[in-house]
């Protein structure tokens, strides 16, 4: 056996889906992709919570900033849009701005470089420094669609983060917990994109108010996501 | 020196009121403490090992008078690696104490003492003080460490065998050289079972500069033991771990003595001997079952009515390998595998706790294979030989923790320090370079990005010493101290159906049964039914950090066949043996049970390897091909070598679906013909199992592995590099802030050789991945692999194949099981 039998990586396949009548791919990197909009959304980069847990006394690895933006940066090279949104969370603290370091700064910078960049404000960065540039507002609309942080329970057509879904799977005695996209025909709440981002499984009660109809579950797997349904899911 | 000089009078004449002669053992180490030395005591059970350790102390504090009432400070420290022990051990020693109406004050001190007590011990310490590892770090991690043990005269170190193989030893090793850095004079007392290379647990004992080594007295184990095979007279199944045609027997036995210990390797099998041997419990005899899981109150129960002589068995699994003294135990089962030598040997002698006596055992195998590993140990036991583990290197993440601890007790310079940590045996050999990066990793994380320096938890001062940050840096430590992490905890609490909600449960009412790991709950849906506290339960939710369950209508099934508990691999030792019975036909005959017959139709329907050769056998069955290996080196490392065999068939494109293992061998299964495959290419075999599996194989599976993550969390907790609490929070354990997969993958990614990574490999060495010995056997069969192609399944291989379904491995990749339970949808939409 050689090196050059080696199973080469399967390509990176995006699942399509719709959403309110819009067209839009899911990313297993956690971004939605509206390709007739040319429209990216991410959701809850959480930038610098390394850091934010440094000032108590936990030193995780400083490198989830980077490694966030650099998954972004090739989603961003993916797909090519002229629009991105940051679904809010976005920052893990309001010092976070502040905190960035040159390099990353700078990285984020070249991603921003030439397309209209949307800062939507979270719970984590109610207030999101002018210096960052881009736009920074409190939601906005996609044809029909509200894209917004928190997803409102009485809303319809949205598109929201904030929750984190994470559905989780027991089969033979094994269990798979993964990111994942919760999407009916209105509405989809996307996956966190940080790096550090944890989540809070699907089956929780806080979902249920958002999808009256039930839901599928577009759980990310290494290189693409596999669309489960509601009833496989299990509670943690 | 003789008796009347060393024991006074006062003692002399208790032994005599008790009808005893000091033993010379016990004589002995008083010599030795009487000159100041430091010793290892290896004596075998019932040997009055734990009052030798004590009579130095007790004989010096007695004529020393009575202790002014400010107290006199600490003379005396007793570490013992069980809670449960320090405190039977305080009992035990408190009863000459009284009875010789010594002026002493004995006290014990564990995670559940009350605060008030554990500052009072502080203010005005006991002579003695019987403890933990945990609690002794703590202690010597105070301001008031080098007052509170500053006139401290001996430490006694008990069951040393068990605690030196672990962290919690790495923990106390690191506790000892700073006693010895406050202290110089003091002297240690190791006690311990019979192992295999005293000189380790004699170096642990003595600071380490210039190869030093305490003294020895071993005790030689008194009568022979009366130890054999329980033979059953008829064939024992080819698999299964829980022997159900050994229980008449067992119970039999049981009638037959006075209190039986009933040893077995899992919690699993120890409830499903305890409901086996109450079904025949015609005679309702007092049978208890004892273990690790079981809440802490019954296991006090069944270790009372134990003392007292209220039982006539008691099932058990490793929880009580440990010397705790039980009265008056006669026989030792143990059902299963014995694994190791020295352990079967250390459980053995629990019957019997009088040395003079022969201690009287029966070793139940399961299935054939135990057959040859039960013949094995016996062989083994005759001639003395013992496998206890080679002694550790300290893990770096218990090093992490101690620097911060040391820090908290007051500043210090760096050199002094390292020269000091090296007086540590599993610290000899520290690297400054290692030293360095650990004191780097507590300051600021240890990151080549220099993201964290404002916010060090210790700092170097103008003066060049180190200290600790402030005051919420020192709480922190003591919130988090410990290295014990092997699996976070679930209550199982009994509840019960709603009235108000129906299909909802009652939490927080029922009745706590015990713990499971929480590892073992995640894997089980709403419904699922295992045995556990000798009852059948239905899992029905996860409530905080809480399993609840209901009890199931009589006559269920349980379908979750076992929860892995404490399930040692097959010894190197005792599988070298077991290699050697199976290679020496004229061994054979003298194999019970089927087992002789066993191999001589293996020997006709495939081959039987010669020494030294690893036999692989191919054959088809039911659409798929087969691989059988048989390496005999324990399940972990079997484990291992199936997801890293899976990968390599993969690449060869054979379309491998699974594999199972056990502690003799493995078997893969596959898509493609592999026996072709092989004659088409000769080379084949010898690639799949090639020694550089251990490269890149290796890492790519590592990325992955749950288990190595799971080895991260650990050595991440342990170093502090996550919390398991913070001071002002109140949290279940279950609410891990920030998960340590994710820190994995980012560090994994970024900076490979980060200490706390190192830390992971070291463990995954020679824990659950036990990497080392997969390497050592795949460098002894290199270029020995014996293959047979066959058209159907051997003699041997049925043991394995019959495991498939029972504990198969699908792959641990994720992608595998989501990609199966989407398949599942799409077949019941098309149903």
């Amino acid at each position: 056996m050689s090196a050059a039998a080696m199973a080469l990586p399967q390509r990176i396949a995006a699942a399509e889906t719709e959403i309110a009548g819009l067209a839009c791919l899911l990313d297993p990197a956690g971004a939605i992709m509206f390709p007739a909009e040319r429209l990216l959304a991410v959701a809850d980069l959480h930038l610098e919570k390394g850091s934010s847990y440094a000032r108590r006394g936990s030193f995780l690895p400083p490198y989830d900033t980077r490694a966030t933006i650099a998954t972004l940066a090739e989603v961003v090279a993916r797909y090519e849009p002229t629009t991105v949104v940051a679904l809010g969370d976005s920052f893990h603290d309001r010092h976070g701005p502040a905190r960035l370091g040159e390099a990353e700064r700078s990285a984020l910078g070249d991603i921003m470089a030439g397309r209209n960049w949307i800062w939507v404000t979270g719970n984590h960065d109610p207030q999101l420094p002018p210096e960052l540039g881009g736009e920074i507002v409190a939601e906005l609309a996609l044809g029909p669609l509200t894209l917004r942080h928190c997803p409102a329970p009485g809303a319809r057509r949205e598109l929201a983060g904030h929750l984190h879904p994470v559905a989780k799977v027991v089969l033979y005695g094994r269990s798979v917990r993964s990111k994942a996209f919760l999407t009916d025909a209105e509405r989809c709440v996307l996956p966190a994109f940080g790096s550090y981002a944890g989540g809070l499984n699907a089956c929780d009660p806080a979902f249920a108010p958002l999808f009256p109809g039930g839901f599928t579950a577009h759980v990310i797997g290494r290189n693409r996501l596999f669309a489960l349904s509601q009833k496989v899911l299990c509670a943690d | 020196m003789t008796t009347p000089d060393l024991l006074p009078a006062r003692f002399r004449d208790w032994f005599a009121s008790r009808g005893w002669a000091p033993r010379r053992h016990q004589i002995e180490l008083l010599e030795k403490a009487r000159d100041g030395r430091s010793t290892l005591l290896v004596a075998p059970t019932g040997a009055g090992k734990t009052l030798a350790g004590f009579l130095p102390s007790l004989v010096e504090l007695a004529q020393a008078g009575p202790s002014p009432l400010t107290g006199r400070g600490l003379h005396t420290l007793y570490i013992s690696p069980l809670k449960a022990l320090a405190i039977d051990v305080a009992r035990n020693v408190e009863t000459p104490v009284r009875e010789m109406e010594l002026p002493i004050r004995i006290e014990s001190r564990t995670g559940d003492t009350p605060p008030a007590k554990r500052k009072r011990q502080v203010d005005r310490p006991p002579d003695i003080l019987m403890t933990t590892p945990e609690q002794l770090a703590l202690m010597l991690a105070s301001p008031s460490a080098s007052e509170l043990f500053g006139g401290l005269k001996r430490i006694v170190l008990d069951e040393l065998h068990a605690l030196v193989t672990s962290k919690r030893g790495d923990l106390l090793s690191l506790d000892l050289a700073r006693l010895w850095a406050l202290v110089p004079g003091l002297s240690s007392t190791g006690l311990s079972a019979t192992v295999r290379e005293p000189n380790a647990l004699r170096r642990y004992l003595v600071p380490q500069r210039s190869g030093a080594i305490a003294d020895l007295l071993v005790v030689e184990g008194g009568a022979e033991p009366d130890i054999r095979m329980l033979d059953l007279g008829h064939e024992l199944p080819l698999a299964g771990h829980l022997g159900p045609t050994a229980m008449p027997a067992i119970y039999e036995l049981i009638r037959e003595h006075k209190t039986t210990l009933v040893f077995t390797n899992t919690r699993f099998q120890a409830e499903y001997t305890f409901q086996e041997l109450w079904r025949l419990n015609d005679d309702v005899l007092p049978i208890a079952i004892h273990h690790g899981s079981l809440d802490v109150e019954q296991r006090r129960r069944v270790e009372a009515a134990m003392t007292a002589g209220k039982l006539k068995a008691v099932v058990c699994t490793a929880t009580l390998d440990l010397g705790i003294d039980w009265g008056d135990v006669d026989l030792v089962v143990n059902v299963g595998a014995p694994k190791g030598a020295s352990r079967i040997m250390q459980r053995i002698g629990r019957a019997n706790h009088r040395m003079d006596e022969p201690s009287k055992a029966y070793l139940a195998p399961t299935n054939r294979f135990e057959i040859l590993e039960c013949q094995a140990a016996l062989d083994a036991i005759s001639v003395a030989a013992q496998d206890t583990p080679d002694p550790r290197t300290g893990a770096l993440d218990v090093l992490a923790q101690h620097v911060l601890g040391r820090a908290c007790a007051g500043p210090f310079a760096l050199e002094e320090f390292y020269e000091e940590i090296r007086q540590a045996a599993p610290y000899a050999e520290l690297t400054w370079e290692d030293f360095e990066a650990v004191i780097d990793f507590v300051a600021t994380g240890g990151y080549s990005l220099r993201a964290y320096e404002r916010f060090a938890k210790i700092l170097r001062g103008p003066d060049g010493l180190w200290r600790v940050r402030d005051g919420r840096v020192a709480q922190q430590y003591r919130m988090n101290v410990g290295t014990i992490t092997e699996a976070t905890m679930l209550k199982v609490r009994l509840s019960r159906s709603s009235q108000s909600k129906p299909g909802g449960l009652v939490p927080r009412r029922g009745r706590i049964l015990g713990e499971v790991e929480e590892g073992f709950v995640e894997a089980m849906s709403p419904g699922d039914t295992f045995i556990f506290a000798g009852e059948i339960l239905r899992f029905e939710a996860i409530h905080e950090d809480e399993a609840l369950v209901t009890r199931t209508t009589a006559g269920t099934d349980p379908k979750i066949p076992a929860y892995a508990g404490a399930k040692f691999p097959l010894s190197t030792f005792l599988a070298e043996r077991v290699r050697g019975i199976l290679a020496e036909p004229a061994e054979w005959p003298r194999l019970p049970m089927g087992a002789g017959d066993w191999l001589e139709q293996q020997r006709r329907r495939s081959l039987i390897p010669e020494p030294g050769e690893m036999l692989v056998e191919t054959f088809p069955r039911q659409r798929r091909h087969y691989l059988v290996a048989f390496p005999f080196e324990g399940r972990l490392a079997h484990q291992t070598l199936g997801m890293l065999l899976t990968r390599r068939l993969e690449r060869a494109r054979l379309r491998p679906l699974g594999f199972v293992a056990n502690d003799y061998g493995i078997a893969a299964w596959c898509m493609g013909d592999i026996a072709a495959e092989a004659e088409r290419d000769p080379g084949l075999l010898d690639a799949l199992f090639g020694q550089d599996m251990l490269g890149d194989d290796l890492e790519e599976w590592l990325a992955e592995s749950a288990m190595m993550k799971r080895t991260f969390r650990d050595c991440a907790v342990i170093a502090g590099l996550i919390e398991r609490n913070h001071p002002g929070e109140r949290k279940t354990r279950r609410q891990v802030t920030v998960s340590t997969d994710l820190v994995y993958d980012v560090l994994r990614r970024h900076e490979p050789d980060h200490i706390l990574l190192r830390a992971a490999r070291a463990d995954a060495a020679t824990g659950l991945l036990d990497v080392k010995r997969l390497g050592a056997m795949l460098a002894r069969i290199k270029g020995r692999i014996r293959h047979k192609a066959l058209d159907r399944v051997s003699p041997l291989a049925i043991s394995l194949i019959l495991e498939i379904g029972r504990e198969s491995v699908i792959g641990e990749a994720a992608d595998e099981i989501l990609a199966e339970a989407e398949a599942m949808l799409l077949e019941e939409a098309l149903a």
